[in-house]
């Protein structure tokens, strides 16, 4: 009985946690008004190839705040990192659509004053003021890039692009599959079960309900006898296509460009199923100590130039529209490639990552929340 | 009387003044950072956190204890770690007895110094990099495989795999084995193994009755440094294991530096403390703190 009360007291607290600060989210705190004197040093969170001398080096120079780029290889290390050490270690972050509103929440990360960032006007209709990172018409940070993640193969062993996710699940490739080791990488599971067994009703990958989290779970269990490596790191799955000890998996454009680059035979696709993404925010720490010179980074990574820069060397598309010409100049028929210039239809394909919360976007209260899939992603690694 | 002439005379008079003296900084270090961090991680590991949030809630619930225990997931990580730890200390073991006798009774002073410097040699360079080597030596296209394929054998797969992390701690820890075992096998009169000898004890029985049981306090002093450090290394298991490959350091790893959920990870770091004080009372029955 006290167990049962105690068990109940936790769970109204903790729903009090966390609806509270999603009431108050917005008057937490006040933007800051105009950027001052740069402070000499910005702490940048970002993901592999996301803060290169290509464009760190310039803005060094030109603004004096001198870069110190820590890499994440996760959502959930990037949300870690920020919070730790009482939150002001680091100054700004690249994150996700799966960390944002974790950030937002869990008031990590500060408003942002929009007028301060003048590219902001250029940026595709739908990074504006997407819901993943404005909350009730406040911007906690700019929008970035974006991107699918692609299927990549060794050309070798398949002469022909593969046309479905299947591979990375067919116990042909066993021990030469890898994929990220990351919980929302169930989403992959779940997007491609939602094409192959239509009766489990997955609208949307990222709202599962118990059934259909077993289902991808079952998958993935499948899937963990035939893997090689979860890798980490980019760079782990860039040295086990090199080595050969991998010839299918999960990537991000950035692997197949650095593969590419080393002439390893590779190539990427999406297949038939779609494709999750991301769509990332430049957010700023809610304790930052070098709030002026963040501002300063934002407006320097959204300039049409770096975002040009960005999208080439990672193979992403920038936010911003202006981009489309930069890429062109740098590189001719990049902006095509890259989908800079593609319709909003080929936007709304990608399935973005977000956080997984118990309240699917169907009303229903049914779907499981982050913690879970982490349990889950857990138990399929074994 | 000088101030240096005051104080010896007084820890002189009274002995305990120069006990405290001496021992006062090593008790703050040990009771004020090393058992107090113990502490912290014991009480942190009956905490919780708001999923959503990420704040710490203080407090006393066993959530963590039972989500830990519920599931195979934690209990399979476990044992994986204790039974490669538990293998790589017995493999240990068996390399480093021909290498310390050899060391000690066979070789003379020049060819001591040369393998003693040997078995020392890799110490000085950086583990990630011996780590990174081995990743280089067992993966598809590295020096095994090469070299299986230049003698016509077929190709072995044991990159990436829990095969590989065991080759690469038999591999780090050996240094940490051949060193108590040799200085053992060094403690034990030769007049001993004469005297077995003249009670017609072939050499296997010589071994096996007398020095085995003489340098198992070698053995298991040697044993408590490749186990240990096995149980809590997850620096390997991540850059050489494959898939099923964590070991109960990256689990806390990942709940600290990637998911944020601290008690989580105290809770799971209390196992290895309980292993390891287990596994300490087991070699003090065996004699292994005799000899300090």
């Amino acid at each position: 009985m006290k167990e049962a009360f105690k068990k109940k007291f936790t769970r109204f607290t903790l729903c009090l946690s966390i609806a509270l600060p999603m009431a108050q989210g917005a008057a937490a705190m006040e933007p800051l008004q105009s950027i001052g004197k740069g402070e000499g040093v910005l702490n940048v969170v970002a993901w592999e190839g996301y803060a290169q001398d290509q464009w760190v080096k310039p803005f060094e120079q030109a603004t004096g705040c001198q870069v110190n780029a820590k890499y994440a290889g996760s959502s959930d290390e990037m949300v870690a990192l920020m919070r730790s050490g009482g939150g002001d270690q680091y100054d700004v972050v690249s994150a996700s659509g799966d960390a944002t509103l974790r950030l937002i929440y869990g008031h990590n990360v500060q408003p942002i004053n929009i007028a301060l960032i003048p590219a902001w006007k250029d940026f595709i209709p739908q990074l504006k003021s997407p819901d993943f990172n404005t909350v009730a018409g406040v911007h906690y940070g700019v929008s970035y890039e974006w991107g699918p993640n692609t299927l990549l193969y060794n050309t070798k062993v398949f002469p022909t692009a593969p046309t479905s996710w299947s591979v990375i699940y067919d116990a042909k490739y066993k021990g030469k599959i890898t994929v990220p080791d990351n919980p929302i990488q169930i989403a992959d599971a779940a997007l491609y079960l939602s094409k192959t067994d239509p009766s489990l009703g997955i609208t949307d990958p990222y709202e599962l309900n118990q059934t259909q989290m077993n289902a991808a779970v079952k998958l993935l269990k499948g899937q963990a006898k035939l893997i090689k490596k979860y890798w980490a790191l980019a760079s782990d799955e860039i040295q086990l296509f090199t080595s050969g000890d991998a010839v299918v998996g999960a990537a991000w454009p950035y692997q197949t460009n650095t593969l590419q680059a080393a002439h390893v035979p590779v190539a990427e696709t999406i297949p038939q199923e779609g494709a999750t993404g991301w769509a990332d925010t430049w957010m700023i720490s809610a304790k930052a100590k070098h709030p002026n010179c963040a501002y300063m980074w934002i407006n320097w990574v959204t300039t049409p130039k770096v975002q040009a820069e960005q999208a080439i060397y990672f193979g992403e598309t920038p936010a911003n529209t202006l981009a489309c010409k930069e890429m062109d100049k740098i590189q001719p028929g990049s902006c095509e490639q890259y989908h800079a210039n593609a319709p909003a239809s080929y936007f709304d394909q990608i399935k973005f990552w977000k956080t997984p919360l118990s309240a699917c976007g169907n009303g229903k209260n049914d779907c499981l929340d982050y913690t879970v899939w982490q349990r889950e992603w857990q138990a399929i690694k074994g | 009387m000088n101030p240096a002439k005051a104080i010896s005379s007084l820890s002189w008079r009274r002995g305990w003044v120069a006990v405290m003296s001496l021992l006062g900084l090593p008790a703050v270090w040990f009771g004020g950072l090393y058992l107090a961090a113990i502490g912290a991680m014991f009480v942190t590991s009956f905490w919780t956190v708001d999923s959503l949030s990420g704040q710490l809630i203080p407090g006393f619930s066993l959530v963590n204890f039972q989500s830990l225990l519920s599931g195979h997931v934690y209990i399979r990580i476990a044992e994986r770690t204790i039974f490669i730890a538990a293998a790589v200390t017995i493999t240990d073991v068996i390399l480093a007895w021909p290498v310390a006798y050899a060391m000690v009774r066979l070789a003379g002073p020049r060819l001591r110094a040369a393998m003693m410097a040997a078995v020392m040699i890799p110490l000085w360079s950086s583990y990630l990099a011996r780590v990174y080597a081995w990743r280089l030596i067992l993966s598809h296209d590295g020096v095994l495989n090469w070299a299986l394929s230049a003698i016509g054998l077929p190709n072995a797969h044991i990159g990436y795999s829990n095969w590989a992390m065991w080759i690469v701690f038999s591999y780090l820890w050996l240094p940490f084995m051949i060193l108590p075992v040799s200085a053992a096998v060094e403690r034990i009169p030769p007049s001993l193994l004469e005297a077995s000898a003249d009670l017609g004890a072939r050499g296997l029985a010589t071994f096996r009755r007398v020095m085995v049981p003489m340098a198992l306090p070698g053995m298991v002093a040697g044993a408590i440094s490749t186990f240990s450090l096995t149980l809590g290394d997850y620096v390997t298991p991540m850059l050489v294991g494959g898939r099923g490959s964590d070991f109960i350091g990256n689990v806390v790893y990942s709940n600290v530096g990637v998911t944020n959920n601290i008690p989580f990870a105290a809770a799971y770091a209390v196992l290895p403390l309980c292993v390891m004080g287990v596994f300490l009372l087991v070699a003090r029955k065996l004699g292994a703190f005799d000899a300090l």
